[in-house]
């Protein structure tokens, strides 16, 4: 992934930034021009909470080569209180217990980088609350 | 709009062909199809292929592919929707032959998988590269979270998943084009290595080499080409959010749905007049979901239909008697144009020991990443 | 007076214990568990790092202190495992919490005391008025080469100490620092594993400079060991610490709060500053606190600090490092350990 390309999501992965649609109310993640939801343009900036609810989610056996030494990993999409989804990591938990309605914290985690030599990209995964 | 027919079709056989190039796998398929057509000439050309760039390092297909069957000059281009990338290719077609644009066109599809080493990597390029592949998942990944939503919204099973796969298996054995021309049992199914937690290697189509191509003209030309032209009543096409966390119920198909409506609409058919339907069945689950959405099956009872035998050759409606994309292969731009070749010879009757009796009706279904775009045909005989 | 107005610490939750090392190597574990008081240390997850555990401890910090990350003007981050040579570990760090583009940030390296001299210089600014708040960390994913002493105890965590002059939970009434070029550990640019110069470590390095700090700490402040309630110092092994406190005049009881090696391993840079967090998590309004780091290469860095009433309320807001430490913990194989740290040779 090129530089330029990480640097621009960085509000999005780091910070978790949305927009909620003064419209109709729905919040977007991350942050677009147009609500998807009423095709409104007025949209507020939000932050999302870092916890949330796993909706759904899979255990990865056969991963892209950059994932490859990470095998087996669950990712999962989960939902935040202000009902925006987004799809992370499910870590530092037992495989089986990631299911639907399973309760996580969003941590700042290290998610991919491009190879030794390349920038390091950072983001959110779930954990399972305590 | 002019009625539209095809009137030929040619395929590669679907599989692991080391021995065939990207150009060699589309000059075989195009040149059987003008072949048997006796066509002459050609006034457009549409490809489909989803991602020749990353595969084999090879953009431009139109220009390429036209020059390679000595018809440079001809309008063509490369139609891309990821793996309906052919189903949009056979609409281009049929649009430029129904709007009167053109008379004789071809719409090919095409892909040369194998000579990747990242094919996992490329297939992700069709998901939501930001949201989604950077967050390390996989095409079967996000299927098997569809899967899991499936099974938590309506109780699916892991073994509902697998009927779907001996059945698509047991239909490939009979089609000579198929990648894998054996049955496979329940129990192989179940013990095939995990994937993607709930989907299995024999969950999941394979990678495949290959090319499929149909000549499209106005159906009032038809009999100059075959006595046995087969009319394309409807051509639908949909988007639905791209990114799975977007979509309303992650277990339903939207895209699906939309592209049925309009293609049921332009045709005058319902789902209850379908004799025989080709559907994108890249994972078990993926059929499953497109019966629903193409409204073939009740809501939620997809999971039963191929246990019980109803989408079995024989069965209620009969779906993938091509053996899908499970069985035959899945070079994914080929694809959609493979469905309908299926179809075609189905609805002339050639389709042999997987021919189902008296199918006057048919459907094709063919979908881009994990649902977000639907390309459905409707074809009837003349 | 200027003091810590928020702090937090983060341990990664996998661990290997010393008997599993231990076996990988054909030792015999009782020497490192009774030798070295090292039972087991914490491992990072192939997707923790420096800046992610300054991020998860610099979040409560900022959680604590109630404050907009806004204010913060300035922010240091010290460790000897920062994952780029060249391009800061701060920046991701300030971005991450939405602190800056205002302010001014910069990465730290004094083997195990960036941690504190983070700390230092963070606290000096918000004494001089420069800024009004500043954070001052120590994180580390240390490594120690496979089949050397210290693969018992590099270990990964940190903390993260934010400072400032209004509400503080503990105020910093004396700061000392004692430094001398001494050679003991080192790891030159390009090499994987740092090296060591074995006992020399010991009397001439650690010794000589956590019992200079601290004797120069307790002069200038003119404090005696038993008005601590506690005291934490660097912890490279279990042994250390201890030794260094009996010599000093400190009692098992004012060293065990903060003494977390035996399970925690050296988080090296994190190694004092997790000491220090765990005390605070327990520490009485009006308790006086005694930290000495250590770093090799060499040199000391002490503070005299003072819980506030405020401590109590605020701490709340937080994992303790002992929630962290007896929580919820995956136990790996030295397979896994190799894997987890990247001793396993692949192709790119």
């Amino acid at each position: 992934m090129p530089s330029p390309r990480y640097w621009r999501e960085v509000p999005a992965r780091f910070r978790l930034e949305a927009v909620r649609c003064r419209g109709c109310g729905k919040v977007v993640y991350p942050a677009r021009r147009v609500c998807p939801g009423c095709r409104g343009t007025d949209l507020e900036p939000l932050a999302l909470s870092r916890s949330g609810t796993v909706v759904t989610s899979t255990v990865i056996h056969v991963a892209p080569a950059e994932f490859a030494m990470e095998t087996p990993y669950a990712v999962a999409i989960v939902e935040t209180p202000e009902g925006a989804r987004l799809m992370a990591q499910v870590v530092d938990c037992e495989l089986p217990e990631v299911k639907p309605g399973l309760k996580v914290n969003l941590e700042f985690r290290l998610i991919r980088q491009e190879g030794h030599g390349g920038i390091l990209c950072y983001g959110h995964k779930a954990v399972p609350e305590a | 709009m002019r009625d539209v027919a095809i009137v030929a079709a040619g395929m590669t056989r679907f599989g692991e062909l080391w021995d065939a190039s990207l150009r060699d796998l589309f000059a075989e398929a195009a040149t059987e199809a003008l072949k048997n057509a006796k066509a002459d000439h050609l006034d457009a050309l549409f490809v489909g292929n989803m991602s020749a760039g990353q595969f084999v390092g090879q953009e431009h297909l139109g220009p390429l592919l036209a020059d390679e069957l000595g018809m440079a000059g001809v309008a063509a281009a490369r139609v891309e929707s990821a793996c309906a990338s052919g189903g949009v290719a056979l609409r281009s077609a049929f649009i430029e032959v129904a709007s009167g644009a053109s008379d004789v066109v071809l719409a090919a599809g095409v892909e040369k998988m194998t000579d990747s080493t990242e094919v996992t990597e490329v297939l992700a390029t069709a998901s939501d590269q930001e949201l989604e592949a950077y967050h390390g998942i996989t095409f079967p990944g996000l299927y098997a979270m569809i899967a899991r939503a499936h099974m938590e919204r309506w109780g699916t099973t892991e073994e509902d998943l697998s009927w779907v796969s001996v059945k698509n298996h047991k239909h490939g054995a009979l089609n000579p084009k198929a990648q894998f021309r054996s049955a496979v049992s329940l129990d192989d199914v179940m013990r095939s290595s995990p994937v993607a937690e709930p989907l299995r290697l024999l969950h999941c189509s394979p990678v495949s080499d290959g090319a499929a191509a149909v000549l499209v003209v106005p159906l009032a030309d038809a009999k100059r080409y075959t006595d046995r032209p087969v009319r394309i009543a409807a051509s639908g096409l949909a988007t639905g959010p791209m990114a799975l966390a977007s979509r309303k119920d992650i277990a339903f198909l939207d895209a699906v749905e939309a592209s049925a409506r309009r293609a049921y609409k332009m045709a005058g058919h319902g789902p209850a007049d379908i004799n025989v339907a080709e559907v994108h069945d890249c994972f078990a689950i993926a059929e499953i979901c497109a019966i629903e959405a193409l409204g073939l099956v009740e809501r939620g009872t997809g999971n039963a239909a191929a246990r019980k035998g109803d989408t079995a050759l024989g069965g209620r409606l009969p779906v993938n008697t091509s053996g899908g994309l499970k069985a035959k292969g899945h070079p994914v731009g080929a694809t959609g144009i493979a469905q309908a070749i299926e179809i075609f010879e189905q609805l002339r009757g050639e389709a042999g020991a997987r021919q189902v009796a008296d199918a006057r009706v048919g459907l094709t279904q063919n979908m881009g990443g994990s649902g977000a775009s639907s390309v459905v045909h409707i074809f009837e005989r003349v | 007076m200027a003091g810590i107005v928020g702090y937090g610490a983060y341990i990664p939750r996998k661990r290997i214990t010393a008997q599993e090392i231990a076996r990988q190597w054909g030792k015999d574990p009782a020497t490192i568990e009774q030798g070295l008081l090292l039972k087991e240390k914490s491992v990072p997850g192939l997707d923790e790092d420096t800046v992610t555990i300054a991020v998860a401890a610099g979040r409560v910090a900022l959680q604590r202190a109630g404050i907009d990350p806004q204010k913060v003007g300035a922010l240091y981050i010290g460790s000897e495992s920062h994952p780029y040579a060249v391009k800061p570990s701060g920046t991701i760090v300030v971005e991450a919490l939405g602190i800056g583009p205002r302010v001014h940030v910069a990465d730290m390296e004094f083997a195990c005391k960036a941690g504190t001299e983070a700390m230092f210089v963070a606290l000096g600014l918000v004494e001089s008025g420069r800024v009004e708040y500043a954070m001052g960390i120590g994180a580390d994913t240390s490594q120690g080469a496979p089949n050397d002493a210290l693969e018992f105890s590099a270990s990964a965590g940190g903390a993260a100490y934010l400072f400032g002059r209004a509400d503080p939970l503990a105020e910093v009434l004396e700061t000392f620092s004692y430094t001398t070029d001494t050679p003991d550990f080192w790891r030159r640019e390009g090499r994987f594993y740092p090296r060591h110069g074995g006992r020399f470590t010991g009397e001439p390095a650690y010794f000589k400079h956590v019992l200079a700090a601290t004797r120069g700490i307790l002069e200038k402040s003119g404090l005696k060991p038993q008005d601590f309630a506690f005291a934490v110092f660097h912890m490279p092994n279990g042994k250390f610490p201890l030794a260094a406190g009996k010599t000093l005049g400190f009692t098992k009881r004012q060293l065990e709060t903060g003494w977390l090696v035996p399970t925690m391993g050296n988080t090296y840079s994190g190694s004092s500053p997790t000491g220090l967090a765990a005390v605070l998590d327990v520490a009485a309004a009006g308790d006086l606190i005694l930290i000495t780091s250590f770093g090799s290469g060499a040199g000391s860095d002490s503070f005299v600090l003072k819980a506030t009433p405020r401590l109590a309320e605020r701490r709340r807001l937080g994992a303790t490092v002992r929630a962290m430490l007896d929580g919820k913990r995956r136990y790996l194989t030295y397979g896994q350990y190799a894997s987890y740290r990247e001793k396993i040779i692949l192709n790119d």
